[in-house]
């Protein structure tokens, strides 16, 4: 990994009232690389994206952005650093009550008293990058699921972020879609130089464009490598996720008293 | 025995418990939208455009339902009223029931189901759908874009919207009083001229429903703000926006009326 990387997580831990989320976590995003988080749900991954953004402070170790310690910010500072981040949500969480290109202007409206012109400008290329400079008048509930998530990837890098985090960008795409949105974010990091994570279950698509995966489980780091390390990993869990077996390390059953117990006990109870 | 009680009180303690954080938590949020509201007076187009959808769209229901509680005024004290004699004064109790009590009140429950809940509901599925959390993570703080606005267009329409109550209510017992019972046009208006104070009536009215304002539009932005990102949670917040500001303008309306007309 790099000597000076965008950004750094050492030794994390979280936890959400008293269910801990993460432990003794560490993970470095370097500049210029795509880089995928993958792991069951519930396991921690968009706490990470969380942390990084400063939405949730660990409760211990550091989380380093940008040579800033992310969990120490003040609300100023945490907003600047925002700039300079993009964000694309689950279900890209676009305003609903704003057009396309509304939505895509949004940030730089708030954030720049740029002319109106220019504004336009800037949104068209951002529009036109992500292939819906003809949509720009739509509203966001006339859009399909992978205009959706296109558009609001045109948002998230309105102002030209130096890291993009992605939380399920794949979720419920159709496969031309899903083609699409991964080429985007593979063209679109190159093209503005910046840093991408990718939090996501889908094997296949992101095994093609990351530089580096990060296998999370219960709050840990269990494997990371490159796509190639990944697919030949024999680590049980690795090989679990990626062949998509139904039993392994995650098994089918979720903890439960036992089957014959609970059985024998209703019986009893019956009579 | 023992247990169950014991249960019994732990869950009591538990119940006040949480409710007083909540409250506490309200009460945060209340201050935290008045020190982020500088964003939405500077802007005070982003307040105008939910003054709009907060009070030019609840215009209908305030003056129909105006209108038709001024004319059930009109004719119940003109019943009571002719038995002493004294129709005459229809047009003062007309007036001082509207602008004192009705007008405020029965406005700001309207304004509660109306806007109140569109209010929460739309705050809500902001939340639900991420909009919120993107918002942040543009760098805009939602309190100020999104809160901020809707709480002020709340507080600014509300005594108008109070107002227009009160003006309607007096057209429909002017329509059924004058018009259609028969009492004198010019008795009506100017008894009502008389007898209703500027200071002690039309003022006391409008501080009541800038109170109501304020009551409906906190907890309805509050509600929105802190519900559960759910379909069954946004829901469950609607709800509790009318049923809490609903009783919470009634008791304020009890307690600021103890202050301004004690009965002297």
């Amino acid at each position: 990994m790099s000597a000076d990387p965008l950004v750094r997580l050492t030794d994390v831990s979280f936890a959400y009232d008293t269910r801990p989320i993460l432990s003794g976590f560490n993970m470095q995003i370097p500049r210029g690389k795509v880089v995928a988080i993958m792991g069951i749900s519930g396991g921690g991954k968009t706490t990470t994206l969380r942390l990084i953004g400063g939405q949730v402070k660990a409760s211990s170790g550091e989380v380093v952005v940008a040579g800033q310690r992310v969990d120490q910010l003040d609300d100023k500072g945490l907003y600047a650093m925002r700039r300079r981040m993009g964000m694309l949500f689950q279900f890209g969480a676009l305003f609903t009550d704003m057009s396309v290109f509304d939505n895509v202007a949004y940030q730089i409206r708030e954030h720049t008293d740029l002319p109106e012109s220019l504004v336009r400008d800037l949104v068209m290329l951002k529009l036109n990058a992500v292939g819906l400079a003809g949509a720009k008048d739509m509203m966001p509930s006339e859009l399909s699921g992978g205009m959706a998530r296109r558009a609001a990837l045109a948002r998230a890098i309105a102002l030209d972020p130096m890291l993009i985090m992605y939380d399920e960008p794949f979720a419920g795409l159709d496969p031309i879609s899903l083609a699409v949105v991964g080429h985007l974010i593979r063209t679109l990091n190159d093209a503005l130089g910046a840093s991408s994570i990718i939090v996501t279950h889908d094997i296949q698509e992101s095994l093609k464009i990351v530089d580096y995966i990060y296998f999370v489980s219960d709050g840990k780091i269990v494997a990371e490598g490159t796509a190639e390390d990944i697919r030949q990993s024999d680590i049980p869990y690795v090989h679990q996720f990626v062949w998509g077996e139904t039993d392994g390390p995650v098994a089918f059953q979720y903890p439960a008293p036992s089957y014959r117990q609970d059985i024998l006990r209703g019986a009893a109870r019956a009579q | 025995m023992l247990n169950k009680a014991n249960v019994f009180l732990q869950g009591l303690g538990f119940s006040l418990t949480s409710r007083m954080a909540r409250l506490g938590f309200a009460s945060k949020f209340f201050v935290m939208t008045l020190l982020y509201s500088g964003t939405a007076l500077r802007r005070f187009h982003l307040v105008v455009r939910e003054v709009y959808f907060t009070g030019v769209m609840s215009m209908i229901i305030i003056l129909v339902s105006g209108l038709f509680v001024g004319m059930v005024l009109g004719l119940q004290l003109y019943q009571t009223l002719q038995t002493y004699g004294s129709a005459s004064a229809l047009g003062t109790l007309v007036a001082l029931t509207l602008v004192r009590e009705l007008g405020p009140v029965v406005a700001a429950l309207l304004f509660a189901s109306r806007a109140g809940s569109a209010i929460t509901a739309e705050i809500g599925l902001m939340k639900a759908t991420e909009q919120l959390s993107a918002m942040e993570m543009m760098a805009v703080n939602p309190i100020a874009r999104v809160v901020a606005p809707r709480f002020w267009a709340g507080v600014i329409s509300m005594p108008l919207l109070a107002a227009m109550f009160s003006a309607m209510g007096i057209l429909g017992g002017y329509l059924i009083g004058v018009q259609h019972l028969g009492v004198d046009s010019g008795t009506f208006w100017s008894q009502m001229q008389a007898s209703v104070d500027v200071r002690e009536d039309i003022v006391n009215g409008v501080i009541k429903s800038f109170v109501f304002g304020i009551i409906v539009t906190w907890i309805a932005v509050f509600e929105g703000y802190d519900c559960e990102p759910t379909a069954e949670g946004v829901s469950g917040a609607t709800t509790r926006t009318v049923v809490t500001s609903s009783l919470a303008i009634l008791a304020a309306d009890f307690v600021l009326t103890a202050f301004m007309f004690r009965g002297a």
